[in-house]
Parts: structure tokens; sequence; C-alpha cells
């Protein structure tokens, strides 16, 4: 099977689920890495070092920025002329767009999120999740080439073999895109929670301190809002220990304790990572669907009644504002750190 | 400026849904707009008002997906289309939606088509990018912020490493985030409004085209692999000693 991976990075920063996807891909046999943008050899070394066997290099400047139509394009044009049978892409942003317009380009469709990959003969079955990890589905796609993207940590990341190196050629660069990039800022984020092993998440509890008082001047709004700042950073706090990533309930991001990029649960992100901590989040089932596939969950809730405790392995019954810290210092002995 | 919101109806994100004899059941859970089309028809509202200009809310589905445009039209939608079609209930895949919606698009007329960023259903979110190329638009995907200015529209990206800001000619088709603002809360007067209008009813043969071939067909549905809920409330005297019990634990089943 001709199978070729797309490499998706941003400004020289590969997503860890591209190599995954390299690591899928030479299961099925050889693996061809497709690597877009301008000034990308690190990206072509730890593309060899990730297992690569080719580099196919779409080099111009007018791919620096992203753009869906012109890495759709550039995309269409070498799967046309080079007919891959399969093209993997890590989920993100990026790939479930312009895969998208290129899958429509030549009469086929994009599988995303898989989970799982059977190949029988020339038939590929793709399990995914589906109503946000509620439901799985096994689905097949007629067109050629198929374009599967998959889920962040359902796959094995290959061994870097440092020092490997293979071909490169260059293929045609797409450069008529219908929009321009005015600008960019970059945000501060930490682990992504879509990679993260770890995750630390909030819920509503966290702004119920009882022994905080809240700076003379704010409304009870601001001062809610205050109060569950100071319960994020215990959070953030065992987060940084553990080397993981913030998330938070749908009831902490609605509230405005947090932005809408750390929220965990259908409407915001599904995640997988080994460890779930859940602090004072009560576990709506939308939340639940969210971290189903994490490998273990402790619960730290005062209401022994939580649905949260239904899906984790540990539960701590008690108040999070004196436990969290307690487990911080605890962690921070065992691992010494 | 002719805005059109492209909505779907899926059941309630809080509704237990199962594979029920290989079908999708969610029991009596109720059908609702998809929550982040909720924010796809706010970011039209704010260009409608921005511009003067109208809204119309689309969707394909069944009669009962009516709730759902009623809902928009309840937001302050000035008008809605149903696509409805015998030939569309099974295996309609997004490139067969992308394909519909574009022709009902071209139909109906627009400077701008917002969606939302995906469906909480089959959720791919693959349907945004894919009408914007049968259509040959510009696609603006996950907008935090929309500005129009005379002819052109400045979206601002919100993506995994940041914001981007991005410019296009009109029309074009836009996805947005919940950045783009809460989705305002039906009026009383919208919500008399919604539920005296007649939505307008099209079938594929009004678009002038067939059924679209289903490129993805699904082989079996499954329940997610039931969870030994072997729950252990930890105990001990102070949190101190439940934190170095519970880390114990943690580190003994090496998941780290």
């Amino acid at each position: 099977m001709k199978t070729f991976v797309y490499i998706d990075h941003f400004k020289g920063d590969v997503q860890p689920a591209a190599w995954e996807a390299l690591g899928l891909a030479k299961s099925f046999g050889s693996a061809i890495a497709l690597v877009f943008g301008s000034n990308v050899d690190d990206v072509i070394k730890n593309a060899f070092e990730h297992g690569a066997d080719e580099v196919l290099l779409a080099d111009d400047s007018a791919l620096k920025d992203y753009r869906a139509e012109t890495y759709a394009s550039t995309l269409t044009a070498l799967a046309s002329s080079l007919s891959p049978d399969l093209i993997l892409f890590p989920t993100t942003t990026r790939t479930r767009e312009f895969a998208a317009m290129s899958a429509l380009d030549l009469n086929s469709n994009v599988i995303t999120d898989a989970t799982a990959i059977e190949v029988n003969g020339e038939r590929i079955v793709v399990t995914r999740p589906i109503y946000e990890g509620k439901l799985f589905e096994k689905v097949t796609c007629s067109g050629s080439p198929q374009f599967i993207t998959i889920r962040g940590r359902a796959f094995p990341k290959p061994e870097q073999q440092a020092g490997k190196s293979g071909t490169i050629t260059k293929v045609e660069a797409k450069t008529d895109s219908l929009s321009t990039v005015d600008g960019y800022s970059v945000a501060e984020v930490g682990v992504s929670l879509n990679d993260a092993g770890v995750i630390v998440s909030g819920g509503r509890g966290v702004s119920n301190n009882p022994s905080l008082q809240a700076p003379a001047g704010l409304d009870d709004k601001q001062a809610e809002i205050w109060k569950a700042q100071q319960g994020f950073a215990l959070i953030t706090e065992l987060a940084t220990t553990l080397g993981g990533a913030v998330g938070a309930s749908r009831a902490a991001v609605d509230a405005g304790y947090i932005p809408y990029s750390n929220q965990v649960g259908q409407t915001g992100k599904v995640v997988a990572p080994d460890l779930y901590i859940a602090c004072g989040i009560s576990g709506a089932i939308q939340h639940l669907a969210g971290i189903r596939s994490a490998k273990m969950v402790v619960a730290i809730n005062k209401d022994a009644d939580a649905p949260i405790f239904k899906q984790a392995r540990y539960g701590v019954v008690g108040d999070l504002f004196v436990f969290v810290p307690a487990l911080n210092a605890a962690f921070k002995k065992k691992l010494g750190k | 400026m002719k805005i059109i919101a492209c909505i779907k109806q899926v059941p309630d994100s809080e509704a237990k849904v199962k594979a029920d004899n290989g079908a999708v059941s969610w029991g009596d859970a109720p059908l609702v707009i998809n929550p982040f089309d909720e924010y796809a028809v706010e970011g039209a509202l704010q260009q409608k008002e921005a511009t003067s200009g109208s809204v119309t809310a689309l969707c394909i589905g069944p009669e009962s997906a009516k709730e759902a445009l009623k809902h928009a039209l309840a937001m302050g939608a000035d008008e809605a289309v149903l696509v409805s079609d015998p030939a569309l209930t099974e295996g309609l895949d997004t490139v067969g939606a992308a394909r519909v919606l574009a022709a009902a698009i071209q139909k109906i007329g627009a400077d701008m088509v917002v969606f939302g960023r995906q469906t909480l259903d089959t959720g791919s979110g693959l349907t945004p990018a894919q009408t914007a190329r049968v259509l040959g638009w510009p696609m603006l995907g996950l907008a935090g912020q929309i500005k129009v200015d005379a002819g052109s529209v400045q979206v601002e990206r919100v993506t995994e490493e940041g914001r981007q800001t991005v410019k296009a000619n009109l029309p074009a088709v836009i996805s947005v985030v919940q950045s783009i603002g809460e989705p305002r809360y039906p009026s009383f007067m919208g919500i008399r409004k919604a539920s005296k209008a007649t939505i307008p009813v099209w079938a594929l043969s009004d678009l002038g085209m067939s059924a679209p071939a289903p490129t993805v067909t699904r082989s079996e549905l499954l329940n997610p692999p039931a969870r030994e809920m072997a729950i252990e409330i930890v105990t001990g005297d102070s949190p101190e000693a439940i934190a170095e019990t519970l880390v114990e634990k943690i580190l003994a089943e090496k998941v780290l």
C-alpha cells in the first residue's frame, strides 16, 4: 500500500500525532512524508528520524503561512499525479480543513479522528468516536485516495533514530490563495490538551473557597471570578508538577473562570490522557463523554454523590482547596521535584 | 449584506446516546439546534446588525428540523429554509451535505455564509470547508471575530497556536468558535414571530440535483467498551496522609 503521511507543523513545531501517523504508516509498509512550508529543514530531518522513507517537499514562500486553498491545491496536485492509496494526517484544525477540500477535489472524503485502522486487502475500515465519544462507528471510504486523520495518542509513537536520512523529492507548490494573512499573535499555551499525558481539570467548584476574601472593590461576579482564578492557580501548580495541561468543565468556562480553549467535554475537547484529575467537577454527561478515553480518572469533590465518581478509579471526598496543594506536595516528594 | 447561517439539528448534549440494533438512539432526549451552530447564528446576527443586512437560516434535515430553524428565527434570523428530501435521509456524508448546501446557498444568494465549527453528532467538522470548496469561495475557519469592510472581510482565527488574522474578498464562508460571543436568548417577540413563520421546504429537484452518492459508509455502530468502574475512595487521617496514599496508588498502577 502506498501511504503518504502529512507532517503537520506550525512554524516548524510538529504536532506529535504526525509521528504517530508515521509509525502507523510504517506498520502498513513504507511511509512517504509530505512536508509543506518554507525553510522546513528541521521538519524534514525529524521526519526521517521518525521513520519516513522519503520526503515529498513543497517548499515555497507562499506556503510559509498555512492557508486552506494553497495547502489543499498543493495536496490535490501531488495526490493526482502520484496516486497514493492512503494519506494519513494528525487531526488538527489545519488538517481537518485542507484535507476536507482536497478530498472533495478528488471525489473522495476524509475520515476524521481515527482511533483504530484495519487493513483488509484493499479495504480500510476505520474506527472513530462519534457523539463525542458516546459511541464509536466503523466506516469505510469508497474514494481513492483515502484521507484519514488520526486522533492524538491513539497510536504508538515511533522511536526517533538520530541521524537517519533519506531522499527528498521536490513537488510543485500551488500558490493561488483566496485570502491573505495579516498577522499572528501567538498564544501562551502550555501543554496542549490533545497531547497531554496528564490533565488536571477544575469545575464550578474552584470558586467556592470559603477561606478566601476577595479584594475590596469587586462586584459579586468579579469576586467569584477572582476566587476561581485562585483555585485554578492551585490546579495549575499540580499540572506543572506532573508536566501536564490544565482543563476545565463547561460550567467553569461558561462562568468565565477560564478560556474556552481549556474546555474538556462534548462541546469542548475530547481528551485521552494517561491520568485525568478532576477537581470540583460534578461530572455532567457531556464532560464524562469527553474523558472516556482517559486511562485513569481521579476525582476530588466534596459531594460524595457527584456523578464524576462513577467514572473514577480513585476518589477523594473533600475540600479541593486543602487537598490539591497536599496532593501537589506529595507528588513533588515522590517524584523528587 | 445577505448572510446565511447553516445549522443542523442534533440530540441534546446531555442525551444518553446508545447504539441500539445498529442505529443511534438517544432515548427521549430532545433534538436541538447544534450548540456550535447557535454561535453561527449569533455571528451572523452580529454582522446583520453591523451592516444592516439580513440573515437566512439554512438546514438540511427531516420536517422536524424546522424546530431548529425556528430557534434561529426566534434569535433574530429574518428567514429560514429547510432542504428536505426522502433521498437524503440515509447516507448523506459531508461531501454530499456540502454539495446540497452549496446549491441551496446559490439559490438563496449570499455575501457571507456562517457555520459552527462542528456538529455534536458525527462531528467531523469537514462540511464548512467542503462547502467553500464547492462554491469556490474563500474559507475562513474558526473565526473568533469578524469585521466586514466594503466587499472584504477580516477574521481573527482561533487556532491551537494562537490567533491568526486573515482577510478575503466577499463572498466567503466562515466557521465560528465560541469567542464570537454568547448566543443571544430568543426574545419573546422573536419566539412569537418564529411560531407563526412558514418555512419553505425545498426538495433536491428544487435545487436541480439528485442525491449525491455517499463516499463514506458505516459498517458497524459500537457502544464504547464498558469500563471497570472499581472506584476506590481513598481515606486517611489528614489531607496529607490521603495525598500520600493516593500518590502511591497512582504510581503503583504505572499510568504515568
